[in-house]
């Protein structure tokens, strides 16, 4: 390729060389997926070629490398510092006006005159994954163990709020403790056997237990009722009274208790604030066991754990302290998704949640709270923004994906704030002291 | 379980040593790394273990400090509270946490993404879990654990001021220079309130100056806190400066122990590190035996 030099400089003849290879990769790819289409003929299935298709394709993807080449050259790319304390000092601004603001308009969102059925549903939903988010983010973020099997404590939650609501008439909030130490307990099962895996490996085990549990919920047949699942699960209630368009009318309803008139949405409203709540108590829990012992624990242990181990630190109590509490709030969660469906089945706890999951904790940014709402809001609630776009919704979403990992390729907010800095602990310090001092 | 076994020692016994190895040995498969090792530590003294690379000296570490089982031998320390504990039958964190050895590593182990202060706290994450009920007097903000907590910073703030590292104390670890993250390491050991302190070339790739600092350090260290120090250097400096006991290692086998000025005159030792050639009267064939045995050892 001697003679592509008279065209032009060094960096272009490699651009259009690099644009050449990615049009012959497109090429390659182009001509069985958009090349050739199945049709309907009168014999049977036909075959039908596209070839200018493929053509614009190719040509779309050798004009695009050339641009990307010519923009790189022209704009150079800055090389940015992982954790430069300029980035880390804005990424903690933001976090800060950030935080207290998306918790005040989560708190008046029902409010809002956009609310309506639809929105809250979706924000339900949100929710929903931004506590399980939260709750996975203290085994992955933390603890640094990689759980790919997260949405068997779900399942196990909301199947034990399932039967025990069902069998026993239990409320929901009887039975939300009940669910949350049965998924630990699941957890702490889990965690046995993978004590001494890292990495890789405890990937494929905790995957292969997630698998596991729902497959026996599909077979124990007797408890599970099998692939129908179990309907009927009693909708929740204002801590004992209904939501109930016409109660007997001896008995009271969440409407007449507040001398207002019946609307469905009620329930969803509660739900909706039973979720905030629950989302934000298990984020209180992170920010809290961050600075004790424990919390710091699981960080070093993510750091290294051959030096944890010549501190004294017991690694199998602390894993397993991690995968239980880590569990528990799927278990919450998992109680809330049975009352708010009313019907659960095990094809509600397949491996896409679990990958859903430690999508939202990786794009967040490990070990980010804030990250991990943005990640949720753009994971789950993405796909309904841009549900007009029909079949093209998921590659929309895929592209956005890829979009974020080239942009942060750490996860959104990837920064972790000390537990303890010296300079705020001098000052709490003297602020406390100071009084005391003054008294004689 | 270690034996609490009451405090009071064999009468006409001289005064025990605070580490007492015995017997030591290790095998991997067919490769002894330690032949039956014994010497003693002793208490708020210095005691290096050198020897040519690969002379096992790590693998005496490992053994001490749980990471490895050894295959023979008895490490008895002598703990100034719990009396003597048999560190060979202890679980490998429990070392740490009840017979109060710590160690620094060959390649320096931070907690990389943590910062400085923080890396002080978690060594001691023990007397903090007491402290707090396993967490659950700081899940509940009781002052309780407040104060276990500041006790555990002024603690981490002396020895941040003895190193010299107050003024990054908020850095994240891994970011730190090298000589730096050496003395963070030594610090962090420090925190967790060792009787034994174990360090794994402490000196290796510092500069002159830093390791003449560091040779300060650690005899602040013995005639302060009055603990052992067992110390595994290449940098004769810092072992015949510091030194108050050398036990030489060669390929697993044990040369030498004595003091420095001893230890320095041994034929031995000097055979061991110049590589003196005793083999040149020896028929061909028999040398290269010698030779072969020599390697697989």
């Amino acid at each position: 390729m001697s003679g592509a030099r008279l065209f032009g400089p060094a960096w272009l003849t490699e651009g259009v060389k690099e644009a050449l290879l990615q049009a012959l990769v497109a090429l390659i790819l182009a001509v069985p997926l958009i090349g050739l289409k199945t049709v309907q003929e009168p014999g049977g299935l036909g075959l039908q070629t596209r070839w200018p298709a493929v053509a614009i394709a190719v040509a779309c993807v050798f004009v695009g490398r050339l641009l990307l080449v010519i923009a790189r050259h022209v704009w150079p790319p800055r090389p940015k510092a992982a954790q430069s304390p300029v980035v880390a000092a804005r990424i903690r601004r933001f976090v800060r006006l950030l935080g207290p603001a998306a918790i005040a308009f989560a708190l008046l969102l029902p409010f809002l005159p956009f609310a309506d059925r639809y929105v809250l549903d979706v924000s339900i939903l949100v929710l929903t994954y931004v506590m399980l988010g939260w709750g996975l983010n203290i085994v992955v973020g933390l603890a640094g163990l990689l759980d790919l099997g997260y949405v068997a404590f779900y399942a196990v939650g909301a199947y034990s709020y399932a039967l025990f609501a069902a069998n026993f008439g239990l409320s929901f909030w009887a039975c939300l403790p009940i669910a949350g130490a049965l998924a630990a307990t699941f957890g702490i099962l889990l965690g046995f056997p993978v004590l001494r895996l890292r990495g890789d490996y405890l990937a494929i085990v905790t995957l292969g237990f997630g698998e596991m549990i729902r497959v026996i919920l599909i077979n124990w047949s007797s408890l599970t009722n099998g692939p129908r699942g179990i309907s009927g699960i009693p909708r929740p209630d204002f801590f004992g009274v209904p939501f109930n368009p016409s109660p007997a009318p001896d008995a009271s309803a969440f409407h007449t208790l507040f001398g207002i008139a019946y609307s469905p949405i009620q329930r969803v409203i509660f739900l909706y604030y039973l979720i905030l709540v629950l989302a934000l108590l298990t984020n209180l829990f992170t920010l809290r066991i961050r600075k004790l012992p424990v919390g710091r624990a699981w960080e070093a242990l993510r750091e290294d754990e051959i030096a944890c181990r010549s501190l004294g630190i017991n690694p199998t109590n602390t894993k397993l302290t991690a995968f239980a509490i880590g569990a528990m709030f799927a278990g919450f969660a998992g109680s809330f998704f049975a009352t708010r469906q009313g019907f659960i089945s095990p094809e509600s706890f397949t491996f896409l949640e679990s990958a859903i999951i430690l999508a939202i904790v990786v794009l967040g940014g490990m070990g980010s709270q804030v990250g991990i709402v943005i990640a949720a809001i753009v994971l789950i609630g993405g796909p309904e923004l841009v549900r007009e776009l029909e079949e093209y919704r998921m590659l929309a979403f895929g592209g956005l994906m890829v979009l974020i990992m080239v942009w942060r390729p750490r996860g959104l907010l990837a920064f972790r704030e000390p537990t303890i800095r010296l300079a705020d602990f001098d000052r709490t310090a003297r602020a406390r002291s100071e009084p005391a001092a003054t008294v004689p | 379980m270690p034996p609490f076994a009451p405090a009071a020692r064999g009468g006409n016994e001289q005064p025990t040593a605070l580490l007492k190895v015995e017997h030591l040995t290790m095998r991997f498969g067919g490769l002894v790394a330690v032949d039956d090792v014994s010497f003693e530590a002793p208490d708020a003294g210095i005691t290096a273990i050198i020897g040519p690379n690969g002379a096992g000296k790590t693998t005496v570490f490992n053994c001490l400090t749980g990471f490895y089982k050894p295959s023979v031998g008895r490490l008895t320390l002598s703990h100034p509270r719990r009396g003597p504990l048999y560190l060979e039958r202890m679980e490998g964190f429990r070392i740490p946490q009840v017979a109060g050895v710590a160690r620094t590593f060959q390649n320096v182990r931070l907690f990389g993404g943590m910062s400085v202060l923080e890396n002080l706290i978690v060594a001691q994450h023990n007397e903090l879990m007491h402290a707090s009920f396993f967490s659950l007097a700081g899940l509940l903000g009781l002052g309780r654990y407040r104060r276990a907590e500041a006790k555990a910073v002024e603690r981490a703030r002396y020895w941040l001021d003895r190193v010299g590292l107050t003024a990054r104390a908020d850095w994240d670890a891994a970011n730190l220079p090298y000589g730096e993250q050496r003395r963070l390491e030594i610090a962090r050991a420090m925190c967790s309130q060792p009787v034994l302190l174990c360090l794994d070339e402490p000196a290796a790739g510092l500069n002159p100056r830093e390791s003449s600092d560091l040779n300060r350090l650690l005899i602040g260290i013995r005639d302060e806190q009055r603990i052992g120090i067992l110390l595994i250097e290449h940098d004769m400096s810092v072992v015949m400066g510091i030194s108050d006991k050398i036990v030489v290692l060669d390929h697993g086998r044990q040369i030498a122990e004595g003091e420095p000025r001893q230890v320095r005159a041994d034929p031995a030792v000097i055979r061991a590190y110049l590589g003196e050639d005793e083999d040149e009267d020896l028929p061909p064939e028999v040398a290269r035996d010698l030779a072969r045995d020599g390697g697989g050892a």
